[in-house]
């Protein structure tokens, strides 16, 4: 199969690769740009391991070509600190024992920060609604759900 | 019941695992990528059983990109032997059934590795085991273990005489005159049903050969790196120092890991045929076709009460579907015969087990190994046995818990190892009134009512336990002070998730001056000649208490070369930080990477105040029995009759593990038990066709608990410390998934009291729950 060149946005830098038409977006970015954050529990589409933001939008980087993604901002779980400071919702996980052996961890983090991104006010049923597309075996999700609605409410409790 | 935490032990301090994974910066094993690596892919039997004929490789070898497939007949050029030795030892086999490290003439079960692919890309690789044609001739294939003991049925292999691998029991007391005689016998038939472990990462194996050192390094997800090293020393014909095993950081193990595969042993010899690194990462396909499973039972049994409902004795028989090999023995058999009875008192037990082969993925243990199993059977009856003589199900089982007064109570039965079965410690009728009072069981009638006059059905339940953990007999700690002044800590103890590197550092660095900050765990570290890893929720006993026995040793030397440098008695020192400072002078002190630095000698000068030289110490602490933690577990539940949909409102677990390392990792321990329970009590079936075909190979079929079906879950914790090690601790890992099947079952059979229903199969879907409501229906 022929590879062909591709230019992922990722966390703000350009990646120039080559890769063949059937590479999905995560392989790309864990074989090619070398982010290996971003998990894959399925290739399924059904685990969420794999959650990467593309424009916005949480997706499921096994159920999108790299080739698709050109042009798209994408935000890995890489992206999510800055510099020594963790992001809030990395910090929030520690604090609450969100994750134990943290495969899943990348997705569920990029899934809220997208979900909560695009909706502050979200409230708390549409919230579980939205964790539950991600699997965990660890944790039992108590201790995610905490971290995310610690989070949550900090978030709206600040000023903008 | 608790005690006052330390500097770190005992308190809930925030993992030292956890910035690396929400950064991203984890290392699992596919993140591993070395220069030059290879990727395999295996091609494996579609067939549950038949004989390869033929093996074709020619258009797959030709494919660009592909730089070899193998079969056995290749691999042989490296192997000292076919077959892959890996079960606990029993008298009980009659006959052991080891895997071969690629299929030979005959498959026996679906997912089976045939032949392996060696390509640049892991894409082209599985493009190529496509092209692989492989000639099978298919044979009768055994997919129920019940029916394949039959006379007359196929065997699950073709040279076998039957399929009893094995039959051995547990008889004790007078079973016989008990039941001659009991006023009340209640019976049931129960079968538990078979799931997979689906740790979010499957298993993967990297090995390079290392043409400088001449040393093979191997990298696997697995939960025993010892126990792969010694599969590979012996099969690759090496000394195990000539095999490096590191487990990277793993994405969850749950059982499955513990046992070496025939992948880990293939990708090794591919790599070293073809002198290059080779990696192969499992998918989750082949985590459902190829990676060792558990919990199918039938078992078929009664129970004897006196006219109060206490137990008097309990017998039956036991089907355990073994699957297609025996990798681990027979232990999961044995573990869920043994606890049966355990947290009760019964004076005469009597079970007949008979060991199946199937042509399914081999059975070993998964998170609780056969005790969700024997919890399930022993707390459906003590139901059944409540409805039959019109007591309560709280009230028959305070009647027969182990009481605390009888404690260390030991049962007349044995281990799988030879040692009495004995529970240790706890007060288990205690810790079912914690739970029952934080459920607000007495209010429960109340909220029964008021769902009633809704036209809702509620039910409650409740469930009691023992994990048998701490398996020994024994696991090594190394604690050494660096140059540097960091306390570095090395052990065979395997991570997997739980946090086991903040457990021993806690462990340790209580003595070592309590500051989490300067302190390195390695796990799982095979440059320890001696070492078990994770199972058996051992790790925190035997690793603990090694942990610590090392650290007070080291402690002692760090204390002795700071009095002899400083020149007062160790009884006027003391630790904190990196410093052993004068109490009550603190700014007299001197660093750890002083007293290493001192310690380690200086030529033509004697050592200062120690025998030997160095601050390090290792300990490999014997753990001779088990330390059982107990617990009891309350469930809520809300029964829709039209759909046969069960919600679990809420979940109660009251347990007992002991003295607490971290209370926050053991509560989170127990969440993700008690979500794994719940799979098993009412979504998580793997399921087989007539053929032994699976149907269930992706996560959309297979159904895993998700956020939504989380119910409000509250633990309280007991702290009775185990008599058996110094420090009090007991293990609890696989604590939370035992008891919630019987927990939701009984609640279900609550809910539907007024039908009689009793519920033996778990999982329990919809639809079988409307059946059983119809079938309760009619007979009534
Ligand atoms: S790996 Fe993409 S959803 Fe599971
Ligand atoms: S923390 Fe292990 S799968 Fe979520």
């Amino acid at each position: 199969m022929s590879k062909h060149p591709v230019t992922l946005t990722v966390n703000g830098r350009p990646h120039a690769i080559e890769v063949e038409h059937r590479k999905t977006l995560a392989d790309a970015l864990r074989e090619d740009c070398r982010l290996t954050g971003t998990h894959l529990g399925c290739e399924h589409g059904v685990c969420g391991a794999c959650t990467v933001i593309v424009d916005g939008a949480p997706v499921r980087s096994c159920l999108m070509f790299a080739h698709q993604a050109e042009g798209a901002q994408i935000r890995t779980v890489e992206g999510l600190a800055e510099g020594e400071t963790l992001h809030p919702l990395q910090q929030s996980f520690i604090d609450h024992h969100a994750l134990q052996c943290g495969f899943c961890t990348p997705g569920f983090l990029m899934l809220a920060v997208a979900a909560l991104e695009r909706d502050p006010e979200m409230s708390d049923e549409e919230l579980v609604e939205v964790l539950s597309s991600n699997l965990c075996r660890c944790t039992g999700y108590v201790n995610i759900l905490k971290a995310v609605r610690a989070w949550a409410g900090a978030r709206t409790a600040a000023p903008a | 019941m608790t005690r006052a935490p330390g500097k770190l032990f005992g308190r809930s301090v925030p993992r030292i695992e956890d910035r690396a994974l929400v950064s991203g910066r984890g290392r699992y094993l596919d993140d591993l990528a070395p220069e030059g690596c290879l990727a395999a892919a295996f091609v494996r039997s579609p067939y549950a059983h038949a004989i390869i004929e033929g093996i074709d490789a020619a258009e797959a070898r030709a494919l660009p990109g592909v730089h070899a497939v193998l079969t056995l007949a290749d691999l042989r050029a490296v192997l000292t032997s076919d077959r892959l030795v890996t079960a606990l030892p029993s008298p009980a086999f009659a006959f052991q059934l080891d895997r071969p490290v690629l299929v030979d003439a005959e498959t026996v079960h679906v997912g089976e590795p045939v032949a392996l692919v060696i390509a640049d890309t892991r894409a082209l690789a599985e493009d190529a085991a496509e092209l692989v044609e492989v000639d099978y001739a298919p044979l009768p294939a055994v997919a129920d273990a019940v029916a394949g003991l039959a006379e007359g049925a196929p065997s699950a292999h073709r040279d076998l005489p039957h399929n009893r691998v094995a039959r051995f029991g547990f008889d004790y007391g007078p079973v016989d005159a008990a039941f001659a005689s009991a006023p009340h016998v209640v019976q049931g038939a129960y079968q538990v049903h078979r799931g997979g472990a689906h740790s979010l990462e499957g298993r993967g194996v990297l090995s390079r050969p290392d043409a400088l050192t001449g040393r093979l390094e191997v990298w696997s997800s697995t939960q025993t790196p010892h126990a792969l090293r010694r599969a590979l020393a012996g099969l690759l014909g090496r000394e195990e120092e000539a095999v490096l095993v590191t487990a990277p950081d793993l994405g969850g193990g749950f059982g499955p890991k513990l046992v070496t595969y025939p992948e880990e042993i293939a990708v090794a010899a591919a790599s070293l045929l073809l002198s290059r690194p080779v990696k192969w990462v499992e998918d989750r396909r082949e985590h459902f076709l190829s990676t060792c499973q558990e919990r199918d039972q039938d078992w078929t049994m009664e129970m004897a009460l006196d006219a109060e409902g206490r137990i008097l004795g309990i017998r039956g028989t036991l089907v355990h579907d073994h699957g297609a090999y025996t990798p681990r023995g027979l232990n999961v058999a044995y573990g869920a015969g043994v606890t049966l009875p355990m947290p009760y008192n019964v004076p005469a037990y009597r079970l007949d087990i008979q060991v199946a082969l199937t042509n399914k993925v081999p059975v070993t243990p998964i998170r609780g190994a056969g005790q969700p199993q024997g919890a399930f059977v022993m707390e459906r009856l003590l139901d059944r046995a409540a409805m039959a003589l019109g007591l309560p199900r709280d009230e028959i089982r305070r009647r027969n818990l182990v009481r605390p007064e009888q404690m260390p109570c030991e049962k007349p039965m044995r281990m799988r190892g030879g040692e009495a079965a004995a529970l240790d410690s706890g007060d288990y009728p205690a810790t079912q009134a914690e739970a029952q009072a934080a459920a607000d069981w007495a209010g429960f009638p109340t909220r029964q009512a008021e769902a009633r006059a809704q036209g809702r059905r509620r039910g409650i339940g409740i469930a009691n336990y023992v994990e048998g953990t701490g398996r020994g007999p024994y696991e090594t700690a190394t604690v050494r002070i660096a140059r540097s002044g960091r306390v570095l800590i090395s052990t065979g103890a395997a991570a997997m998730g739980q946090g086991t590197a903040t457990m021993i550092a806690q462990v340790a660095g209580e003595q070592l001056g309590g500051d989490l900050s300067r302190i390195d765990v390695t796990c799982g570290d095979t440059r320890q000649s001696l070492g078990f890893g994770g199972f058996n929720s051992r790790q925190t006993v035997t690793a603990g208490a090694s942990a610590h026995a090392a650290a007070l040793e080291v402690r002692g030397k760090l204390l002795k070369v700071a009095s002899h440098l400083l020149e007062v008695s160790p009884d006027d020192l003391d630790i904190a930080g990196d410093r052993v400072a004068i109490k009550g002078a603190e700014d007299r002190f001197r660093t750890f990477a002083q007293l290493a630095a001192a310690a380690a000698g200086l030529p033509g000068f004697p050592l200062p105040g120690i025998d030997t030289p160095g601050l390090e110490a290792s300990a490999q602490v014997d753990v001779p029995a088990m330390a059982y933690s107990n617990g009891t577990a309350v469930a809520e539940v809300e029964v829709d009759p039209d759909t046969g949909r069960v919600r679990v409102l809420n979940l109660v677990l009251a347990h007992d593990c002991g003295v607490m390392v971290n209370p926050m990792t053991v509560e989170g321990q127990v969440a993700g038990g008690v979500a794994h329970g719940l799979g098993g009590a009412l979504y998580e079936r793997m399921i087989f066709d007539e053929d032994a075909q699976p149907l269930t190979a992706t996560l959309a079929d297979y159904l895993m608990v998700t956020a939504a079906e989380m119910p409000p879950l509250q633990i309280l914790h007991r702290e009775s410390p185990s008599p058996l090690n110094v420090l009090g601790l007991k293990g609890v890992g696989e604590s939370g998934v035992i008891p919630i099947a019987a927990a939701v079952l009984s609640a279900v059979d609550d809910a539907c009291a007024d039908l009689g229903l009793h519920a033996a199969r778990a999982p329990l879907s919809p639809a079988d729950l409307r059946a059983l409501m119809r079938a309760a229906r009619s007979a009534a």
